[in-house]
């Protein structure tokens, strides 16, 4: 009863937040609403009964990825914010396009819910941290050398881009 | 079921107002600590020596004429020092103010609001979105100098908070746990703090928490000689307020953090010396509050101390000295757990 | 009761609205975050599917999905401030010439 009051509450903010993302005029205010987004999106996996999860989302997400995109809106600073053309037939088209691919999809959701009623085993949330730790240094160590690699990269490609020729 | 609810909301309650009164009365001692070292009283009038200053400073600040900026972005410039002040403040669910089992009035409590399995990086998560309030106010403020200081002092903050979370690693790898009460309880059983374990992460954990808040010396994002006040020169009133609340909360929470991580939390000094048996009287709360009281005065003792950084230097401590100091750390404190475990 | 499918749709509806996102805003920033907003409708579809099978790989997963975001920020938005540096503009329309 307490789950479906929180899950119906944020689900409302996530989708919320994220149509205020795509539809704020000022970019600064879609960044902010991004943040707000990806708080809600924290709060939901701890309902997920994952928390590292949640609190890895808050601190790499919206404590990291969102400041660099502030960083880089703020340093971005037009005063001709780039909306000027729309074309409806375009528009029309799209909004076609992705009704369909709605339905499709809900038509996909709705067919694996009756096919495979959800049994929850849950049982993960008290050593979470534990089995995600064992699982990333044994069963998926690999990825995890060359996610390290893979930011590495990025960092150095970051720096590259953004230094000014001297 | 009420129990779950009523009384996290009464340990709240009772933190909150605590933490407020804290932070009132650290500014008055911090201008008499600063006057003490120079030589001077510092507030006499108000009150007998100036005890009752803080009240007059929150009278002030609210009857402030509440100013803002014209072309400034009224939404952002509204939420900015909302969005400094919370997350100072709700760092305080997880850290342990005493023991996990204590009895009041025959109902058995617990020490802390919460204790979360990942409590530590809750902290530091919560720690990083401190930054968007400094970034916003700079920037919703819509004039130059507040800009310059709050990409200075997001710059800061960023920087140091990877020294900072790399000495966290460090306490994790000795206590085996990330919940701030598992890392006291390990503290507890291994019998010495892990100050004394772990100097190098204390003192790096230190120098990196006067950076993280703003702290001299590193407090040249809001110097006042440099950047008029840093990215809250626009702020008047009760905004401004917000933002001051919201550095002291900080300093704070950095002790707070620094006593559960590194000495002992609640826990009582010399548990086993047996003619110190009468230290075990002292509960474990006010234990706590002297330890966290004896780190926020060392912020104020340092502050009158030393000189302050320039920001590039600020940057050349942070980037390469503390970071490849920690990183180090890590890796002997990883060499010597395997070793002396075999 | 909360089932699988409540999260299902909610992560199809994010992922949507992300796909609408990139489709019809012409500021390349928003267009990263709508993408954004598709990685995480995804990492909640992970989660979800890790609860129901009691599975930790799909958790672990969705930390890699983490890591990839933020590399692909980091460099996206490296490209952008290289380009604005260049172009002034970053209306996606007019990013339309491979030298210039």
């Amino acid at each position: 009863m307490a789950e479906a009051v929180v899950f119906y509450i944020f689900a409302a903010l996530i989708l919320g937040f994220a149509v205020l993302v795509i539809t704020a005029k000022s970019t600064v205010h879609s960044v902010l609403f991004l943040v707000a987004d990806f708080l809600c999106v924290a709060a939901l996996y701890v309902v997920l009964q994952a928390p590292f999860l949640a609190v890895i989302q808050v601190m790499v997400y919206a404590g990291g990825i969102v400041v660099l995109y502030l960083f880089v809106v703020m340093l971005v600073n037009l005063k001709r914010p780039p909306e000027l053309h729309a074309d409806p037939r375009r528009l029309g088209r799209l909004g076609l396009v992705m009704a369909l691919a709605v339905f499709a999809e809900l038509a996909a959701i709705g067919a694996y819910g009756w096919l495979k009623p959800s049994g929850f085993d849950g049982s993960l949330d008290s050593k979470n941290i534990e089995q995600v730790g064992r699982a990333l240094y044994t069963d998926y160590l690999v990825p995890f050398e060359v996610a390290s690699v893979l930011l590495l990269v990025a960092m150095i490609g970051a720096i590259v881009l953004a230094k000014r020729e001297q | 079921m009420t129990e779950a609810v009523i009384f996290p909301l009464i340990k709240i309650v009772i933190v909150l107002a605590a933490v407020l009164a804290t932070v009132m009365y650290i500014v008055l001692l911090e201008r008499k600590v600063q006057a003490w070292v120079q030589v001077r009283l510092g507030p006499m009038r108000v009150g007998p020596h100036g005890i009752l200053q803080p009240l007059a400073d929150v009278l002030k600040l609210f009857v402030k004429e509440d100013i803002t900026p014209v072309m400034a972005d009224k939404w952002v410039f509204t939420a900015a020092p909302i969005l400094v002040l919370v997350p100072a403040l709700i760092a305080f669910a997880v850290i342990p103010f005493a023991s996990n089992d204590m009895k009041l009035f025959g109902l058995p409590i617990s020490g802390r609001i919460a204790d979360v399995n990942v409590g530590l990086l809750y902290i530091v998560s919560v720690a990083s979105l401190g930054i968007y309030g400094i970034i916003l106010g700079g920037w919703s403020s819509n004039s130059k100098y507040p800009l310059i200081a709050s990409l200075r002092a997001s710059a800061q903050l960023i920087s140091y908070e990877i020294a900072v979370t790399m000495t966290l690693v460090t306490v994790i790898m000795l206590a085996g746990t990330l919940s701030m009460v598992g890392i006291v309880d390990a503290q507890a059983r291994q019998g010495m703090w892990f100050a004394f374990m772990q100097p190098v992460a204390f003192f790096i954990y230190f120098v990196g928490g006067l950076a993280e808040t703003n702290r001299a010396p590193f407090d040249l994002p809001e110097a006042e000689q440099e950047l008029v006040a840093g990215f809250h020169t626009e702020y008047s009133g009760m905004r401004f307020a917000f933002f001051f609340l919201a550095e002291y909360a900080n300093m704070i929470v950095v002790s707070a953090v620094a006593t559960t991580l590194f000495f002992g939390g609640w826990l009582q000094p010399f548990p086993n010396v047996s003619w110190l048996w009468w230290l075990g009287i002292v509960p474990g709360w006010m234990w706590f509050c002297t330890k966290t009281f004896m780190f926020l005065y060392v912020f104020l003792w340092v502050r009158a101390t030393y000189p302050r950084y320039r920001y590039d230097q600020l940057m050349r401590l942070g980037w390469k000295w503390l970071i490849p100091l920690a990183i180090l750390n890590v890796v002997v404190t990883g060499f010597l757990k395997v070793l002396l475990k075999g | 009761m909360i089932t699988q499918t409540h999260f299902l749709v909610l992560s199809a509806a994010l992922f949507m609205l992300g796909v609408v996102g990139v489709m019809t805003r012409r500021n390349i920033i928003i267009i990263l975050m709508s993408m954004e907003l598709m990685l995480n409708a995804v990492n909640i579809n992970l989660i979800a599917f890790s609860r129901q099978l009691g599975d930790v790989t799909g958790q672990v997963f969705a930390v890699f999905v983490i890591c990839v975001a933020a590399a692909e920020a980091a460099v996206g938005l490296g490209i952008i401030l290289a380009f604005y540096r260049n172009k002034e503009t970053i209306n996606i329309d007019e990013m339309n010439l491979m030298r210039w």
